[in-house]
């Protein structure tokens, strides 16, 4: 602190305060929302104080699921979700380490070639080509199954370039001291690079992981059977029927079991949550 | 920056980058190739004859109004979530800067935004906002103020920008904390010393050191208002009323996907490509940059 200034301090705090409770007020409004049962929430105002329905309302949708949009139990449901997550989270550190080992430790033909293929992939996002992509995933006969859902998403050019990154951090000494020692480059890889890599590693794995979980646009073009829905596009289909009166308790009885992961892995992984968006950044 | 120390071994490096390489080439390279290609063809109704026509796409594309209508929507979009969803990041993070054992805490409740998807927070938004039992939408009555975005396409296109600001608050406000914490602490003492208030340190000091990291989030947040906002869209408002919410991505979508127009989807495609390629130029060449700050 610089200077003392009370009034100063106390108009951030407040501002700070009516900030938390902007950001926070959908995520309450929503776990309100699902402690109901459906005429409450069918009466405006709707309240702002949980009720009294929340282990009926949890219970019934993670083992019945409910009518309308979607039939399927959503613990089902929540196990796509977590497969395609970690799949495609596991998927793009794997592939993109042993990458980036390559670029670095070896000296080839094309590597700079191979490096910019790579970085290309930044520049085109799945929304600029989704009909094309549709149709390779479709020769594939990848629709509607998990390595459709997974393996298109997994090439990364960030995760490339972060562990690329790392690499270069590396003091040569240690491959000079591995080579002596007679370690060859997959030894040297798995006993000394893969341990050193464990933050960035972790860091990663907590930004991808989010990634994965929260995939929509993906997800919605590949899947046509009920038994390969995600979370996030089963919540969106459900708040969009047309017909029939919306049952918004059980609707945001999913919402918090959509967002309940990802939250809960960035507020216990705040750390490496922070590192790793600043460091994709590079 | 190379290596010094390497390893020799003719096929390892090959193998080690083929499982990337294949997904690239595959599932990125390969369709974005079809993607021009279909840009620049026509197809017959039975998909039996293709017909080279050069830029007929990109004509019927930029002659079409309903294309430029989505433009304008798009840019305007893109202009406020940036400016609304950077202010109010700045600001917070500004506030979070000067009370030092309280920024943490706060921290720990602005990040969760950040791991709800796009389509989920368009969900939450939809469900504030819902003109029957929409908490929001009550207060605003007894306001005075009729809101229903099914029907009202500026309410509905400011409800997408509000879900899309407050989906990308956290990486926001994140980055200005990280640049504010990183300046100097000795010039503001220095600047104090001079006699220099809160404000007059803010907008000569802080601010201006601020640039870099306000530069590089305003190309994030507009390739993030073009790209990254499908699900809120589709899920909140499917574009409409009418097409008052179709931004470009969703367009693209929507005419390749639901509509089958294949050359004109494609013809989009090629712009977003475009538009996308820009940016990412301008965000690496500003990046590289930085480094010699």
């Amino acid at each position: 602190m610089i200077e003392n200034r009370p009034w100063l301090t106390v108009f951030a705090h407040v501002v700070l305060i009516f900030g938390v409770v902007l950001i926070a007020f959908p995520i309450w409004v929503t776990f309100v929302a699902s402690t109901h049962d459906a005429p409450t929430m069918l009466r405006s105002p709707i309240p702002l104080l949980p009720g009294s329905h929340l282990i009926e309302n949890y219970s019934l949708v993670l083992t019945e699921g409910f009518a309308q949009a979607a039939r399927t139990p959503l613990w089902k449901v929540l196990f796509n979700s977590l497969v395609m997550a970690l799949g495609v989270c596991i998927g793009k550190i794997a592939i993109s380490i042993i990458a980036a080992y390559a670029i670095v430790y070896f000296r080839f033909p094309f590597r700079m070639t191979a490096f910019w293929l790579i970085f290309m992939t930044l520049m085109l996002p799945v929304e600029v080509r989704i009909v094309p992509t549709y149709k390779v995933v479709a020769d594939f006969n990848m629709l509607n199954s998990y390595a459709g859902l997974i393996i298109p998403l997994i090439a990364s050019a960030t995760a490339t370039f972060l562990f690329r990154q790392f690499f270069l951090s590396v003091p040569d000494e240690l491959t000079e001291a591995a080579r002596v020692d007679g370690a060859g480059p997959l030894r040297f890889f798995r006993d000394i690079l893969l341990p050193m890599s464990r933050t960035s590693i972790a860091a990663l794995f907590v930004i991808q992981f989010i990634y994965g979980w929260n995939q929509y646009l993906w997800p919605l073009l590949i899947t046509t059977k009920e038994e390969f829905y995600t979370v996030v596009m089963t919540l969106s289909r459900q708040a969009n029927v047309v017909d029939g009166v919306p049952q918004w308790n059980l609707i945001m009885t999913v919402g918090m079991l959509a967002m309940l992961p990802p939250v809960l892995v960035v507020i216990f992984m705040q750390r490496q949550f922070v590192r790793g968006l600043v460091e994709t950044e590079k | 920056m190379h290596k010094r120390v390497t390893f020799d071994d003719k096929l390892l490096p090959y193998m080690l980058l083929a499982p990337q390489l294949f997904i690239t080439v595959a599932f990125f390279l390969w369709p974005s190739g079809q993607a021009i290609w279909q840009s620049l063809v026509i197809e017959d109704a039975f998909g039996g004859n293709t017909r080279f026509v050069w830029f007929a796409n990109f004509e019927r594309l930029f002659s079409d109004s309903a294309y430029w209508a989505s433009a304008r929507i798009t840019i305007f979009f893109s202009l406020m979530v940036t400016l609304v969803g950077l202010s109010i990041a700045l600001l917070l993070a500004v506030m979070a800067d000067r009370t030092i054992r309280g920024a943490t805490a706060y921290k720990a409740f602005l990040v969760w935004p950040y791991a709800v998807a796009p389509a989920v927070a368009g969900v939450l938004w939809g469900f504030l906002f819902n003109p029957r039992v929409g908490i929001f939408a009550y207060w605003l009555e007894r306001f005075g103020i009729e809101w229903n975005h099914q029907l009202n396409g500026s309410q509905a296109l400011w409800l997408v920008i509000f879900a899309a600001c407050w989906n990308q608050i956290s990486y926001n406000f994140l980055f200005f904390l990280a640049g504010l914490q990183s300046i100097p602490k000795s010039l503001i003492e220095a600047a104090a010393i001079d006699g220099a208030g809160p404000g007059r340190r803010f907008w000569t000091i802080m601010f201006p050191l601020l640039s870099p990291t306000g530069f590089y989030l305003l190309v994030v947040n507009i390739i993030y208002a073009f790209f990254g906002t499908f699900g809120v869209v589709d899920a909140l408002t499917k574009g409409g009323p009418g097409a008052d919410t179709t931004i470009l991505v969703f367009k693209v979508y929507n005419d390749g996907f639901r509509g089958s127009d294949f050359g004109g989807s494609a013809a989009q495609s090629v712009v977003l490509m475009l538009v996308v390629m820009v940016l990412t130029i301008v965000q690496f060449r500003f990046i590289e940059r930085r480094v010699h700050y």
